[in-house]
């Protein structure tokens, strides 16, 4: 199978039900996407399926055939961070920073849909699993990029 | 790197820390994973090496100076989002006057760290203990190096080095305005002794201590460009998932993989005894045949018994036992409790197991070839896992390499108990010389963690008509992590952590009476973020709180009543918290305040929150204040960031967390039923970090400790529940958005 992924075309022969994680981890060597529940639980596998969240630990990969998969890799564009990005540096947002990818990318999604999220957006939006714990920086964070006024 | 600064080596001054490094190797990374510092344990060469000059090689051993005046400052611990990768740079870098700018952190290795004679001391990052431990010999290492620089250019300038400063990387001569830098003079330097004594900065001359410096890391994480252990990627790599027996210490009785025998990419099943693995060239082949391999156990009759319900009756037994441990006796406080007269309040309080989860589970990465054995794996102590992974896949120590990753995630479970070393060495071995990694689950997780123990204690007080404690008799009746975990004996038959801030309480009572009941059992225990320091506090404040109401008086009047002259700090941090939340300032209707206060991990911390509680029990958070007097606040926005995370981890712990038991199994296996506190769930948390000076605190782990006690006596002052358990859930509360 084919799979578009950060804007590169991929050939893929694995089974149609692993999971679009495992394909990107041990197929690809696209580490972003993290392993932390299994079951859709946590959010550290998200990855942008045209432009929507996905919990790819739960996802098939054959069911991404045909769509555009982003991951964490793929926000980057010539050197240049995405906002989301410069914000959670900005903001000094990461302990740990294992859930990160997937709490950027949720942020991207969110902010393309609602530029200007209010709280509940953003508690409503937010729903990966941080054990350290960097909830308000996150907020903080998209509230930023929101203000900045810059297209997500 | 030609003009690094070279080894100038004393032999003398290296046998000391070989044979810390011996014994360490011997006890199987037993005493690099404790939770805290225990100086009859093992002398750690952190805390030893400060006791002599510094010497020329460990000048050396931390610092780099590069030709293009980039300096490499080495780090030797673990970096998990605790944020010491920077901090502990810092200060080298501080004393060293360099350009932080310049600096580039680099990791000590495990078995650089063996072959030189434990010249970076201990590299656990365990109890909080990185800045606490290792501050004094870091900016002695940098001050070292700036005198040899400053010594350096005076020879090269031809001036006299008292006519000498350093600033930024470079040495002025004042009088004469000239300069060198120090890649010019990174050289030179290197080849002079070392100073037999530097004189360290005076606080107020720091420049890059107490500064808000960004973390060295987060650009690389928010660009995926770091590697956690899980993400290790090697030529010709298979995957190992396992499966350790549902009751402890189970063992494979027999195994039918018949099932899987042609499946796709299944390259192994490895019967290990005490677990199977099953490796393939995808981890999710892997986890996937091993649902269809059978395994029968052989299970210990005793484990497979084991419940909630005995356990709990097996805790109590130790609240009525007449043999105990005493932590601590001042004055006679069985008399004192017994006086006619005496107002004696009582409560039992009880903390449950809880699993780690961290977020990148556990994982091990290991290549075995030509009996050289490389690891990549997240662990909190890289020289345990080296001592440990060398005796699992029975290698010499000297031919093992652990490469530094980031963790995700520590929260003391990748310290002490290197199970998973054990485990992926083992597959390593089976598998060699392919390199395989190793990857549990998120139900192996949480079904095979090393807990952090339940424990169940009672207190007694008695307080006198004016206010004053005059006795506390506090008996712990707990699994001991010293014993059960790291096999070592209790002095006196107490365990620290299992009495951490109970037998160190700040209150000024003439009588204090605290035991200690050890109640091991066969549920795995481990450290835990804030270890004794996450269940003590909350029974000891809030006991405390029962006092005050029994007394009539103000929980916070009562504290400083109460709170020992010996103990200002203790205060202090109470009054700044308190002043910083308006205490005493009306509330709204309905929103009640509630306040603790403790010491822990060298630091003193104290928190108050505001909570309203409806008819449905549902508790809404409308604020936390919560604050910390780590003595010298090394990265002050780091220490805000531990604050805030501590709140959540606290939270998550205190109004869901619990791992429970029933035939011998945990109940619990992911998300869905051990549950995380989520950002819509995130209260409103201010921090209060109020530096005093003149110690080091630790950061990652005390501020969690006045959380839980603060917010239980807030819902007592709501409600007029007492809450003496923890989680929440049990007693039928909910958490809604304030």
């Amino acid at each position: 199978m084919k799979l578009s992924i950060n804007e590169h075309v991929y050939e893929l022969d694995v089974e149609p039900e692993m999971p679009l994680l495992w394909a990107l981890r041990d197929e690809l060597d696209i580490k972003g996407p993290k392993f932390g529940c299994g079951v859709a639980q946590c959010g550290a596998c998200t990855v942008l399926l045209n432009g929507e969240p996905v919990r790819s630990c739960s996802y098939p990969v054959s069911a991404a055939v045909g769509q555009q998969v982003v991951t964490i890799e793929g926000l980057e564009k010539k050197g240049h961070l995405h906002p989301v990005q410069q914000a959670w540096i900005d903001h000094e947002v990461p302990q740990c920073g294992y859930c990160q990818g997937g709490q950027m990318l949720a942020a991207v999604a969110l902010l393309k849909k609602k530029p200007k999220p209010t709280d509940d957006d953003i508690d409503a939006a937010m729903t990966n699993i941080c054990r350290c714990g960097t909830y308000a920086r996150i907020r903080a964070a998209i509230h930023a990029v929101a203000n900045k006024g810059v297209s997500a | 790197m030609n003009n690094a600064l070279k080894d100038v080596s004393s032999p003398a001054a290296q046998d000391p820390a070989k044979r810390d490094f011996l014994k360490l190797t011997t006890s199987v990374g037993v005493t690099s994973g404790l939770g805290f510092s225990l100086g009859f344990v093992i002398p750690s060469a952190g805390a030893a090496t400060p006791a002599t000059p510094n010497t020329p090689q460990k000048v050396n051993a931390w610092i780099e100076i590069q030709p293009d005046e980039s300096i490499i400052i080495r780090y030797a611990r673990a970096e998990m989002g605790q944020g010491s990768s920077t901090s502990a740079p810092m200060l080298v870098a501080d004393e060293l006057e360099a350009d932080w700018k310049k600096v580039i952190v680099q990791y000590a290795t495990a078995e650089n760290n063996l072959a030189q004679k434990r010249i970076y001391g201990d590299m656990a990052s365990v109890g909080s203990r990185t800045i606490q431990d290792s501050h004094e010999y870091l900016r002695k290492a940098g001050a070292t190096a700036r005198e040899m620089l400053i010594v350096a250019g005076a020879n090269a300038m031809n001036v006299p080095s008292s006519e000498c400063v350093a600033k930024l990387g470079v040495v002025y001569h004042t009088p004469s305005k000239k300069s060198m830098t120090y890649g010019q003079l990174a050289l030179a330097a290197s080849q002079l002794n070392a100073p037999a004594n530097v004189a360290l900065k005076d606080p107020k001359d720091w420049k890059i201590i107490g500064k808000p410096i960004k973390r060295r890391e987060i650009p690389d994480i928010v660009r995926a460009k770091i590697r956690y252990g899980i993400d290790t990627q090697l030529p010709g790599m298979v995957y190992a998932a396992v499966a350790a027996c549902p009751v402890f210490n189970g063992k494979v009785k027999s195994l039918d993989s018949s099932k899987i025998d042609n499946r796709r990419g299944i390259k192994k099943v490895l019967n290990m005894g005490d677990f199977v693995a099953v490796v393939a060239d995808n981890w999710w082949r892997a986890k996937e045949a091993l649902k269809d391999v059978s395994i029968e156990w052989d299970v210990p009759e005793k484990n497979a018994k084991l419940s909630s319900t005995s356990l709990m009756d097996y805790f109590k037994e130790g609240l009525s036992q007449s043999e105990v441990a005493v932590a601590r006796k001042d004055g006679d406080t069985l008399a004192a409790l017994s006086a006619p007269g005496a107002k004696v309040i009582e409560g039992e309080y009880f903390t449950p197991y809880l699993a780690h989860s961290t977020m990148e589970p556990m994982g091990y990465t290991g290549w075995l070839q030509d009996e050289k054995l490389e690891i990549w794996t997240s662990t909190q102590s890289a020289e345990a896992t080296l001592a440990v992974s060398a005796r699992a896949a029975d290698v010499k120590q000297e031919n093992v390499k652990v490469h530094p990753v980031q963790l995700g995630g520590g929260l003391g479970r990748r310290g002490g108990s290197q199970d998973f070393s054990i485990q992926g060495a083992k597959i390593a071995r089976a598998m060699s010389p392919l390199p395989v990694k190793m990857l549990w689950t998120r139900e192996e997780d949480t079904q095979h963690d090393f807990y952090r123990p339940a424990s169940l204690a009672k207190f007694r007080g008695v307080v006198t008509p004016e206010g004053r404690i005059d006795a506390l008799h506090i008996r712990v009746s707990a699994p001991s992590i010293l014993s059960s975990l790291l096999k070592l004996p209790l002095p006196g038959g107490v365990d620290p952590q299992a009495v951490a801030s109970l037998r160190d309480h700040p209150y000024a009572n003439p009588n204090s009476l605290v035991e200690y009941a050890q109640h091991d059992s066969n549920v795995p225990v481990g450290f835990w973020r804030s270890v004794g320091h996450s269940q003590n506090p909350f029974m000891r404040e809030c006991f405390i709180d029962e006092l005050a109401h029994a007394a009539g008086k103000d929980p916070l009047e009562f504290r400083l009543a109460n709170i020992s002259e010996k103990r200002p700090k203790d205060k202090a941090i109470l009054l700044a918290v308190t002043k910083a939340a308006n205490y005493g300032a009306p509330l709204p209707k309905g929103v009640f305040r509630g306040i603790a206060e403790t010491e822990g991990y060298g630091s003193y911390t104290a928190c108050v929150c505001e909570v309203s509680v409806n008819a449905q029990q549902q508790i809404k958070i409308h604020r936390i204040v919560v604050g910390i007097d780590p003595g010298y606040a090394v990265n002050p926005d780091n220490i805000q960031a531990q604050l805030q995370g501590s709140m959540v981890h606290g939270l998550s712990a205190i109004f869901w967390g619990e791992i429970t038991l029933k035939d011998g199994r945990v109940e619990q296996s992911n998300f869905h039923d051990y549950r995380m506190m989520r950002l819509n769930e995130m209260p409103k948390v201010e921090t209060v970090v109020a530096p005093t000076g003149g110690f080091w605190g630790g950061v990652g782990e005390p501020s969690q400790a006045p959380l839980g006690p603060a917010l239980a006596n807030a819902i007592f002052n709501a409600t007029g529940k007492r809450i003496r358990s923890f989680p929440l859930k049990n007693h039928g509360f909910t958490l809604i958005k304030a």
